[in-house]
């Protein structure tokens, strides 16, 4: 049985994985904790995730029906992320496999977005091309092997999530905003404004977001206020159709190419309803499968961590006792 | 005023890698600017000029990024922390450290608590091709080369 801890971004995670069954994925930002305890300090903070971590360590635990005595593994995130966070998650888990005499593993935050295709109710099996599209990456990964990873191609500048976040901004949503957007988006028109689409020529597999965010800064500043106000559905729709629309073409572009018939979706812009659609319409009319995990295995988790854990060895004991955390670094490394 | 107007991002790249050739490790740099105003264009040239080999993309959502150059680089982005006070500067402090030279977008977020800066580097939006780049509370030392990198440009 595996406890997995996941503090690497804003929320506090814990999730216990026992062989195939998820018994409990608990993320601090759920009602539960959200209500009780959601406060002004920026979540990413390292004394938030210390407030956080013991209770939803304990949620986990309760939900699951276990016992800390029947965990078997630890699972942290080591990398990457902001050092202080992930080292709240990290030695929590050395404390408890420490406790418990249980084996400890550190695992890649990416190596976790992909492994959460692994879990119930539809789990992947390799070989596969997956769309990383979260806020803070944007990648595509050829995954030949559950450990044989290759990069296919990646953002040059901002991630997806960055860039539908930032665009609700400017459209005077709250950051983030991604999924405020989406759903502004869909009562819009998508054909009501053009938006440049990121390295739409360039011939490789590489993304660009940067762009695209520039350009709505300025049509919304020569737009003028009056005609955003009564059109925002409108841009909004405009704007996230751009965005979308070089996953999708990438993607499958990419799959095509590589003469890869399965597609999965890892990272929190998985959630966003056009790119659900697009992307399973074309798979569809190519006979290319696609997979899409559940939004709540989408988005940050500590399930996706005890995922992968399940394919990466023991650090061995007792040099586990000095592991630590990197601010960097990715898949394999 | 130390201001020129950069007519594309080949400017832009320019005048970040003339400021990285006069920064020394310890020293932080503050790059303001709108959504879209080229922060992370001209860091990523700094950190070209300054040795950085890999990709330099937007830390927005992860708040750092370290990058190894000829001397520790490390580029901040401060946008997503609304409310860090005084409590929360013990996450950054890594990123102040006597060997590195620090980019910081953003700043405003922490301004409270952040180390003075070696310069401010305003960007602003003209165009959507052109932007107004400032540097701003130059320290004294690099008041002169800056004077004359702002005066170089414009002839």
């Amino acid at each position: 049985m595996i406890l997995a801890i996941e503090t690497s971004c804003d929320d506090t995670c814990a999730a216990i994985l026992d062989g195939d069954n998820l018994l409990a994925n608990i993320v601090s930002s759920q009602t539960r904790f959200h209500a009780r305890y959601g406060g002004v300090v920026p979540e990413v903070a390292s004394r938030r995730h210390l407030e956080l971590i013991n209770l939803v360590v304990a949620e986990a635990l309760t939900v699951a029906g276990v016992e800390l005595g029947q965990i078997r593994r630890l699972a942290v995130t080591t990398r990457p992320g902001l050092i202080g966070a992930l080292l709240v998650g990290v030695a929590t888990a050395k404390a408890i496999a420490f406790a418990c005499g249980a084996g400890l593993v550190g695992v890649s935050h990416l190596e976790g977005h992909i492994a959460a295709n692994y879990l119930q109710p539809e789990p992947a099996s390799p070989p596969f091309l997956c769309l990383i599209a979260s806020g803070g990456h944007t990648s595509m990964i050829y995954v030949a092997a559950e450990r044989d990873f290759r990069l296919i191609g990646r953002t040059l500048d901002d991630a997806a999530g960055e860039a539908l976040d930032k665009g609700a901004r400017l459209l005077g949503l709250d950051y983030p905003g991604g999924a405020a957007l989406d759903a502004l988006a869909s009562s819009g028109d998508p054909a009501f404004a053009s938006f440049p689409i990121g390295l739409d020529r360039a011939g490789n597999f590489d993304f660009s977001f940067s762009g695209v965010k520039t350009a709505l800064y300025y049509y919304l500043r020569d737009a003028g206020a009056e005609m955003v106000q009564r059109r925002r559905a409108d841009i909004a729709a405009s704007y996230q159709k751009a965005v979308i629309s070089a996953l999708v073409k990438k993607v499958i572009a990419a799959a095509r190419s590589l003469n890869c018939s399965q597609i999965c979706l890892a990272g929190g812009v998985s959630a966003n309803t056009v790119l659900r659609r697009r992307l399973g319409q074309e798979c569809t009319s190519r006979g290319i499968s696609l997979r899409i995990p559940p939004p709540e295995l989408c988005t940050d988790n500590a399930a996706m961590i005890a995922s992968a854990a399940r394919f990466l060895p023991d650090a061995p004991h007792p040099e586990w006792l000095s592991m630590g955390a990197r601010a960097t670094g990715g898949l394999l490394v | 005023m130390l201001s020129i107007v950069s007519s594309s991002v080949a400017v832009t790249a320019a005048m970040a890698a003339s400021l990285a050739r006069l920064l020394k490790p310890g020293d932080v740099v503050f790059v303001s600017g709108q959504l879209g105003a080229g922060k992370t264009v001209f860091i990523r040239a700094a950190a070209h000029e300054l040795g950085v080999g890999e990709l330099v993309t937007s830390p927005s959502f992860t708040i750092a990024q370290t990058y190894a150059g000829r001397a520790t680089i490390h580029h901040l982005d401060l946008y997503r922390l609304d409310g860090f006070d005084a409590d929360d500067a013990v996450d950054l402090e890594p990123f102040f450290d006597k060997d590195a030279i620090t980019f910081i977008e953003w700043p405003e977020q922490a301004k409270l608590f952040l180390e003075e800066p070696a310069v401010v580097v305003k960007l602003e939006h003209v165009d959507e091709h052109s932007r107004r780049i400032s540097f701003l509370r130059p320290r004294e030392d690099l008041k002169k080369s800056l004077e004359e990198l702002v005066a170089g440009t414009r002839h």
